[in-house]
């Protein structure tokens, strides 16, 4: 039998492409030359950003399954890759200055970004369980590394192991109902798994198991509840810029991954996997906003936050429509912004390597540092989802979509856990405004540099125009979606 | 030759017993080199069911399938080991109950 070369559509990878030989490129120039201004690594990765954003610029009208199947161009690919190049952007720019300050700044950080950003977009684009799951592992391997970067701060260690023990479990988790979906349908692919599903032949309890673990395996990813344990201890313990890039990034990929895999795969159990998913986004949702209320430190109240916010999002797939999936990429976009935003605003709180991280050090921040304040309290308000910010009209959406979809009960109820999560967020505004500053100047002042103001500007500007002019933004999610998930 | 059959259903249930000692481990022990080692029987049992439903379905996906799961798990241990003695240089122990900072 001769051999017959696969045809491989190129064009259809190259933003991964783009992003891989970047981090090659940096790998190799850190290699050869370990004492090369960081600067350049920085602004290289920038670059390899922009031209895989070009590339994504390109596929624009390309709807298409290609490399046999297995990664799907379609509005919802690109769409991903949008929210996830903007969210790598943006990480470099609050790295650079941070990585210095804590004395971490080693030239490795770079690659592995644009490996997990690679990742990334390979989880929003794949349309096969086989795919998925290399992406995943891709992005987590990268992150487990960038999570323990400080390799001299206890809790960044700490952080690493617990995220990567669990980590590894959950994906134990996700390849056996990937086996057990293989064993019943006979196929990896999304589209070839639908139409068995729909065969009465199949085997449903092996695939109701199946579909269990595979949503165990998202769920740990994107950090819902009961699978949330390890989120708080991975985001304390990382570098402040890296737990911005995972509650941003990581949470985007994993959920449009979780979005493809269960409405095109397992669309046709649709009704057995909803109850089950309206359980565990109202336990999310409730669960991350009691637990954020009793937090003492900023980035671990972020942490519970970025919990409920997943059960937010996981609203949208509940919902099971076509407006549930353009709301949820609405929100996952403007989430990366605002949450990116709330974290470098916690790294500009301080000009030394360490941050204001107790909620006390903010007593009165905004009296003396106004600009700065202001920027925390908007991206405050935003996360809680008051006008006019960007939160609010994100989920005004998620809760239309789930009551066009008679999911009256569970948008009651998130609702309820957003007046809860209010208090939190509210708390910290009035600790930034209302408290005295403390008398004696025990506190370091802020620390911005032009890269940090950038990116406080660009989020700070996002979530004010896509709270009050969303159309443009609401437009192009569900563009994203109108013709539906290809394949 | 082997003198009788094996059916291969009793290999799927050699995967998920494998499978099931390797979740029991990963949640009782406290050694982390010793969860890692469950973790790796988790994936192994997985291998042991991909190749068994590839028999099954006369379909070689499933084998190749497991080529992949290999690397990964290679990747996996590599990553996984170097944290684990990150943090064994730092606290000189290997156990999770030492890793105490963060919490709640």
């Amino acid at each position: 039998m001769p051999f017959v070369a696969p045809h491989i559509a190129w064009h259809g990878i190259a933003p991964e492409l783009a992003l891989v030989g970047g981090a090659l490129v940096a790998l190799l120039i850190d290699a050869v030359k370990p004492a090369v201004d960081r600067r350049f690594l920085a602004g290289l990765s920038l670059a390899t950003i922009g031209l895989a954003a070009w590339f994504t610029f390109d596929l624009r009208d390309t709807r298409a399954v290609i490399m046999q199947g297995t990664l799907a161009v379609d509005g919802v690919a690109l769409f991903g890759r949008l929210i996830l190049l903007i969210t790598a952007a943006m990480t470099i720019l609050i790295s650079y200055h941070y990585l210095s300050r804590r004395r971490i700044h080693r030239g490795e950080y770079y690659p592995l970004l644009l490996l997990a950003t690679s990742g990334m977009t390979l989880l929003a684009a794949s349309n096969d369980l086989l795919l998925s799951f290399l992406a995943i592992e891709t992005l987590s391997l990268a992150l487990y590394v960038m999570v323990g970067f400080a390799r001299r701060d206890e809790k960044s260690q700490e952080g690493a192991l617990k995220y990567f023990l669990l980590g590894a479990f959950s994906s134990a988790f996700l390849l056996y109902g990937i086996a057990l979906t293989y064993g019943a349908t006979g196929s990896t692919q999304l589209s070839v798994i639908s139409k068995q599903a729909a065969v009465a032949s199949v085997d449903e309890r092996l695939m109701f198991v199946a579909v269990a673990m595979i949503a165990v395996g998202f769920a740990f990813k994107v950090a819902a509840v009961p699978f949330h344990m390890w989120s708080p201890d991975a985001y304390q313990g990382a570098p402040t810029s890296v737990t911005g890039f995972m509650a941003a990034g990581t949470k985007a990929a994993a959920f449009i991954g979780f979005f493809r895999v269960f409405l095109v795969a397992f669309g046709a159990l649709q009704w057995d996997w909803r109850p089950v998913l309206w359980i565990v986004a109202v336990a999310t949702m409730a669960v991350g906003s009691l637990l954020a209320i009793a937090q003492t430190d900023v980035k671990r109240m972020l942490a519970y936050s970025s919990i409920a916010h997943a059960g937010y999002v996981l609203i949208g797939l509940v919902a099971a429509n076509r407006d549930g999936v353009s709301a949820a990429l609405f929100y996952l976009l403007i989430y990366a912004v605002m949450v990116l935003g709330a974290f470098a605003a916690v790294i500009v709180s301080a000009p030394g390597g360490s941050e204001r991280l107790s909620l006390a050090e903010w007593g009165g921040i905004g009296r003396r540092y106004p600009v700065f304040g202001g920027a925390m309290t908007l991206f405050l308000l935003a996360l809680a989802g008051l006008p006019p910010t960007s939160g609010f009209t994100g989920k005004f959406l998620l809760f239309a979509a789930a009551i066009k979809a008679h999911e009256n009960a569970l948008v009651v109820a998130a609702t309820i856990t957003s007046v809860v999560a209010a208090f939190f967020y509210v708390r910290l505004i009035v600790l930034i405004w209302l408290q005295d500053p403390p008398p004696d100047d025990g506190h370091p002042g802020i620390g911005p540099t032009p890269a940090l103001i950038t990116s406080l500007g660009i989020a700070a500007a996002a979530t004010i125009v896509f709270g009050v002019w969303p159309q443009s933004l609401i437009d192009l999610a569900r563009n994203a979606i109108s013709h539906g998930f290809v394949g | 030759m082997i003198g009788y059959a094996v059916s291969p259903a009793n290999f799927l249930v050699l995967g998920a017993l494998l499978f099931s000692i390797g979740v029991v481990g990963v949640l009782t022990r406290k050694n982390a080199l010793v969860m890692f080692m469950s973790i790796e029987l988790m994936l192994n049992a997985v291998n042991l069911t991909f190749v068994t439903f590839s028999k099954m379905r006369q379909n070689l996906d499933g084998q190749v399938l497991a080529f992949f799961v290999i690397v990964v798990a290679a990747a996996e241990a590599v990553v996984g080991l170097a944290i684990i003695v990150s943090i064994y240089r730092q606290k000189r122990s290997a156990s999770v109950d030492e890793a105490s900072s963060l919490k709640w």
